[in-house]
């Protein structure tokens, strides 16, 4: 059959479209699974045990399965209990928690390694433990781990491309409808490959420029 | 929860855990295979073979696997490459594996002391003995637990090919959430068997690691 990129551009629209919805999804997501991280890790370490063992369970699930087998279970899994989302929220949210559970490994990490003398100059200035936690110590122990959460959103953009397969217009269904409509799919999906990869090296490129901003600050 | 319908279908999820399992081992090896040529090429004197070596980790790491997977396998015929879908599941993933483990490799060579390649060729080895007798050794060490990593994310990777259609454990809780209506019931099946092959895997890596280890 042999390739032919001149069906290419005639349907960039709709990819460059796709490629927006990846970027917005793929945001949204990050913010979602570094806020949701933060959560996780405080509950994990400060929360009271019958919250705490059940968390860990949750947290071992998400960490032993694969993402697109918790994306269906999100995904029809609300449906079932009532809650009808539309496929881009449940990708959003599943996408998120996933990463919101790798996030928060780190950032328990780092919450322990912030020295014990900050938490307890904090409550000897007169905060209380909430406080000393929300604007003493992790602050400190979100900067130690914006590098490998960087390492994450770049994972999670890649995985962004998972949500297609519950029926998500982003990037890679995109390039489906496209290959529907002219059976060329080896030149649509080179081309989101490529999209994909420069979105990638942006991060990349941004991620090295910010930890540089954080070894200068220190 | 309906357990009667979860004993009715478990035998076809332990059928799936099976072609799992099978996809995940061929993918190793493959990847290993794809890791150990990738790290030779990028610590290669030829700048052209380093080169070569670093636009593989760039270009495999840098885009989504599910899309290398879909030009491999729907894409291929369009270039003469006719696979099954299984085939191309492991012929992609392997490579998309290989990526990560050429890096995983790369880093436990390279964080190997110069001063031992040195003390090695003054004592009269070849630059060829030096690597094979006293480098790699002491490299193999220092991957067992990183590839472990790469490893663990690799059996998670396999789910993937669940959208070429491959009959492993995702697409059968797919399938039968499809037929059923149950996700819950699904995925408890499907996740459980998951994270038995991850455990028993991470089980095993940690066993090797320790039984490398010079203590």
């Amino acid at each position: 059959m042999g390739l032919d990129f001149t069906v290419v551009p005639a349907h960039l629209d709709i990819i460059l479209l796709g490629c927006l919805w990846t970027i917005a999804i793929a945001v949204a997501a990050a913010v979602l699974s570094f806020f949701g991280g933060i959560v996780f890790a405080v509950i994990a370490l400060y929360g009271p045990w019958f919250i705490r063992l059940p968390f860990r369970l949750i947290e071992w699930v998400f960490m032993g399965t694969p993402l697109l087998l918790q994306l269906f279970l999100i995904y029809f899994g609300l449906v079932q209990i009532g809650i009808d989302l539309p496929a881009f929220v449940a990708g959003i949210i599943g996408l998120g928690l996933h990463f919101a559970v790798y996030n928060s490994e780190l950032i328990q990490t780092a919450i322990l390694s912030v020295d014990k003398g900050q938490m307890e100059a904090a409550r000897t200035v007169g905060l209380s433990r909430g406080q000393a936690l929300r604007k003493v110590v992790i602050p400190q122990a979100v900067r130690d781990v914006i590098p490998p959460i960087g390492n994450n959103m770049i994972a999670l953009l890649k995985d962004s491309a998972l949500v297609s397969v519950i029926g998500v217009s982003e990037l890679t269904l995109s390039a489906q409808r496209a290959i529907g409509a002219t059976y060329r799919p080896f030149e649509f999906y080179l081309v989101a490959a490529a999209f994909y990869y420069v979105i990638n090296l942006g991060m990349e490129w941004a991620q090295r420029r910010i930890e540089r901003r954080i070894s200068i600050s220190r | 929860m309906d357990f009667d319908l979860m004993l009715r279908v478990y035998p076809f999820f332990l059928d799936a855990a099976w072609v799992t399992i099978q996809l995940s081992v061929l993918t190793a090896l493959l990847g290993l295979t794809c890791g150990t040529l990738g790290a030779s090429a990028r610590l290669s004197r030829f700048a052209l073979l380093r080169f070569l070596g670093a636009a593989y980790v760039s270009v495999f790491r840098g885009t989504p696997a599910l899309i290398q997977l879909f030009i491999l396998y729907f894409g291929g015929p369009q270039i003469g490459i006719q696979l099954d879908a299984f085939e191309a599941g492991v012929i992609g993933l392997g490579i998309n594996a290989g990526a990560y483990m050429t890096e995983t490799i790369r880093g436990a060579i390279i964080s190997i002391d110069k001063g031992q390649r040195e003390a090695a060729r003054t004592l009269g080895l070849s630059q060829w003995q030096a690597t094979y007798n006293v480098i790699l050794p002491q490299a193999a060490r220092l991957m067992v637990r990183p590839l472990g990593v790469n490893l663990n994310m690799l059996i998670k990777a396999t789910a993937l090919v669940a959208a070429i259609s491959v009959v492993e454990l995702t697409y059968t809780a797919q399938r039968y959430i499809g037929s059923t209506y149950k996700p819950f019931e699904m995925f408890l099946l499907a996740g459980l068997l998951y994270m038995i092959i991850i455990y028993a895997t991470g089980r095993a890596v940690t066993w090797l690691d320790r039984k490398v280890q010079i203590t």
